[in-house]
């Protein structure tokens, strides 16, 4: 590494940091000074006004001034929003029903693609799968792991070494999970743990990436170990939130350990997990980075999110990539909005 | 209850089940939570704990044999971070440059949204004004629009500019190589803004609204509230987003795909990784060294944080 090459890019990032303090520093700054000089020039005026120079004016709302205030404080926002995402997401929805480069109204027939398709339908089966597995996997995962380790001696390392996948990224897990499914021929050592194991217990090695629908599941396993981290952390805290007389009053009535989890445990934390469950299955469906690290959507392993980024980005299909990205939509919003009631009725309750 | 005396854990499992039978079952049921415990945990972290290791072996012993041979014939070298991070043939990974980009690409990614969010917090819980409440809700409902939505038009709206009836509104940016970094910040900042928004709003408006009454009365302008009362009370809250904003940017393909391209001018890690792995997937001396190049600034900063990140999460995300 030259510093020749990397120059350059300090000079961006020092541009990148100049322009935050100028931007933040330079509303903050508007905010206190435009105020104040509006305030010493009524103050000007009232002190005029009392020396009997000039009549009283009417009475004017305040109303107006904090609303000037507000918009001053959301201006960045409101902008940023609208170009990053309203904006484009409206284009979007307009783009999936036009053709591959956008020139030509087509109706619904980029939907129709989507669910006539061979090779589409199989995305949206494949979608389907992750969708039903991962959260119930990593959901249930995450809830054992949390009933067992609570109040057990390390719980907090425990409970670190769970949660550790949650700060890897995507690409990093499917590169230490594809050595995990490494694959070497039956003559040679195994480097790949899960081939060992097999050779082990008297098995051949398999190509594990290779045969669908298994390979599909390998990758699911991984966005599993990803998760349950997730899971274990937000349903830990809800054990811990239950009240300490309901355990007691349980205790004294003599349950089993079993009884307590499905008549105590369960009943009490199940916004908890209503929650965790809704927050996976919406990270399951834009899944993306693992699927084209692992197999790039080979071998019947394609998902909506990345099926949408190919045709859009790598083909050039922009009116069915569009189309994706609104399905995507769709399926997401019944999910948000059975999670907003279930947060409203919490915290009324 | 205020006349028992508080009862030890363990008195009271000893009296529960009463009989001898009851007792063992117990003490059964707790080595069986242990056992699946442990085996849930060593799952857990063996195919991370196996790649670290593989990443500290010479070449050769990786390819040709299991990294759990590392302990019965050890063989310990850096040679292949060395050759991941400044080995100067194209296929070696450069990755200093990579990590560099990646580092360029977060700071500011950072920054600037949880400053912006901070502001329309604020805004959205302290200042009256009519539509608050319906902004609000607008922005909070943003956050379950997928990235996937956005990501073509707001690409055309950097490479094309914006015309509308023939008429230019914006000229396109025209950006190459390191300028390419600006459009990346725009994209992850548009993007990080309705769940910051989001979270700041649950701690802004839970703070005491008699501090705000009483500064008010004082004559405080809202910058000055928000500059020297809320900022300083929400400084956790800023913490845990920060975390929150540092891991997803870091650890982000499909923005940096989009938006910074392939070249080693605004690449990060994530996107160099998934290349390497795409075109020498059983370069697994490099792979394993870069894997752990690109995991091990967040792993850092997460065991550090740990604490306020698990804060963060407690308050609810349903991140876009």
């Amino acid at each position: 590494m030259e510093f020749e090459d990397i120059s350059p890019k300090l000079v961006m990032l020092l541009y990148g940091l100049v322009g935050f303090v100028v931007v933040v520093g330079g509303l903050l700054l508007l905010l206190d000074t435009v105020p104040a000089f509006f305030g010493r020039r009524r103050e000007r005026r009232l002190v005029a006004i009392a020396a009997g120079d000039i009549p009283a004016p009417t009475r004017r709302p305040r109303k107006p001034r904090e609303f000037g205030y507000a918009l001053f404080f959301l201006f960045p926002v409101l902008v940023l929003l609208a170009i990053g995402l309203v904006v484009p997401a409206i284009r979007t929805t307009l783009l999936s029903f036009m053709n591959g480069d956008s020139s030509e109204f087509v109706g619904f027939d980029n939907y129709n693609w989507m669910f006539t398709n061979d090779d589409a339908v199989k995305v949206l089966l494949n979608s389907l799968l992750w969708v039903v597995l991962v959260p119930t996997v990593a959901t249930s995962v995450g809830l054992i792991y949390a009933v067992l380790v609570d109040k057990a001696r390390l719980e907090a390392v425990a409970k670190s070494l769970i949660f550790l996948p949650m700060a890897i990224s995507f690409v990093g897990a499917s590169i230490i999970w594809r050595f995990v499914y490494a694959y070497r021929s039956e003559e040679q050592d195994q480097i790949g743990l899960l081939n060992q194991i097999v050779v082990w217990f008297g098995g051949t090695p398999k190509q594990w990436l290779l045969d669908s629908p298994l390979n599909t599941l390998l990758l699911i396993v991984v966005m599993v170990w990803i998760q349950a981290g997730f899971a274990m952390v937000i349903l830990s805290a809800a054990i811990k939130a239950i009240p300490a007389d309901i355990v007691e009053a349980a205790r004294l009535d003599g349950v089993t350990a079993w009884q307590m989890f499905w008549r105590v445990t369960m009943p009490s934390i199940r916004p908890a997990l209503i929650v965790v469950i809704v927050a996976i299955t919406v990270a399951t469906m834009k899944i993306f980075d693992i699927v084209r690290t692992m197999t790039n959507g080979n071998y019947d392993t394609n998902v909506i999110a990345l099926e949408m980024y190919n045709q859009s980005f790598r083909y050039q299909q922009t009116g069915q990539g569009s189309a994706l990205a609104v399905f995507l939509f769709v399926l997401v919003i019944p999910i948000v909005i059975f999670q907003i009631r279930n947060l409203r009725k919490q915290r009324e309750g | 209850m205020s006349t028992t005396t508080p009862v030890l854990p363990g008195v009271t499992s000893e009296k529960l089940p009463g009989t001898a039978a009851g007792r063992v079952r117990k003490r059964l049921n707790t080595r069986a939570a242990t056992v699946v415990s442990i085996i849930i945990a060593v799952l857990w972290t063996i195919p991370t704990f196996g790649l670290f290791v593989s990443s500290l072996r010479p070449e050769q012993d990786i390819k040709t044999t299991g990294w759990w041979t590392f302990f019965s014939s050890p063989a310990f070298t850096l040679e292949n971070y060395n050759d991941v991070l400044f080995g100067r043939s194209a296929s070696s990974g450069q990755l200093a440059n990579y990590f560099v980009n990646s580092v360029v690409i977060t700071i500011p990614s950072v920054l600037f949204p949880i400053a912006f969010a901070a502001m329309a917090a604020y805004a959205l819980s302290w200042i009256k004004f009519r539509g608050r409440d319906w902004i609000y809700v607008g922005i909070f409902a943003l956050q379950i629009v997928p990235l996937q939505m956005a990501l073509v038009p707001l690409l055309s709206f950097f490479s094309r500019g914006v015309t509308l009836a023939g008429i230019t509104l914006m000229p396109a940016w025209n950006l190459d190589d390191e300028q390419k970094f600006i459009q990346v910040w725009f994209a992850h900042t548009c993007f990080a803004l309705p769940f910051a928004v989001f979270l700041l709003h649950n701690f802004v408006s839970q703070l005491p609204g008699e501090l705000m009454e009483a500064a008010r009365v004082d004559g405080a302008s809202h910058a000055k509230i928000f500059r020297t009362i809320v900022l300083p009370l929400i400084t956790p809250a800023l913490a845990s987003l920060t975390i929150f904003q540092f891991l997803w940017v870091w650890n982000d393909l499909l923005v940096a795909l989009i938006f910074a391209g392939g070249g080693d001018e605004t690449a990060p890690l994530t996107v160099r990784l998934a290349e390497l792995a795409g075109t020498r997937g059983n370069e697994w001396q490099r792979l394993t060294s870069g894997a752990f190049v690109a995991i091990v600034i967040p792993l850092l900063v997460f065991l550090s944080l740990q604490r306020y990140f698990v804060r963060g999460l407690l308050t609810g995300s349903v991140k876009g």
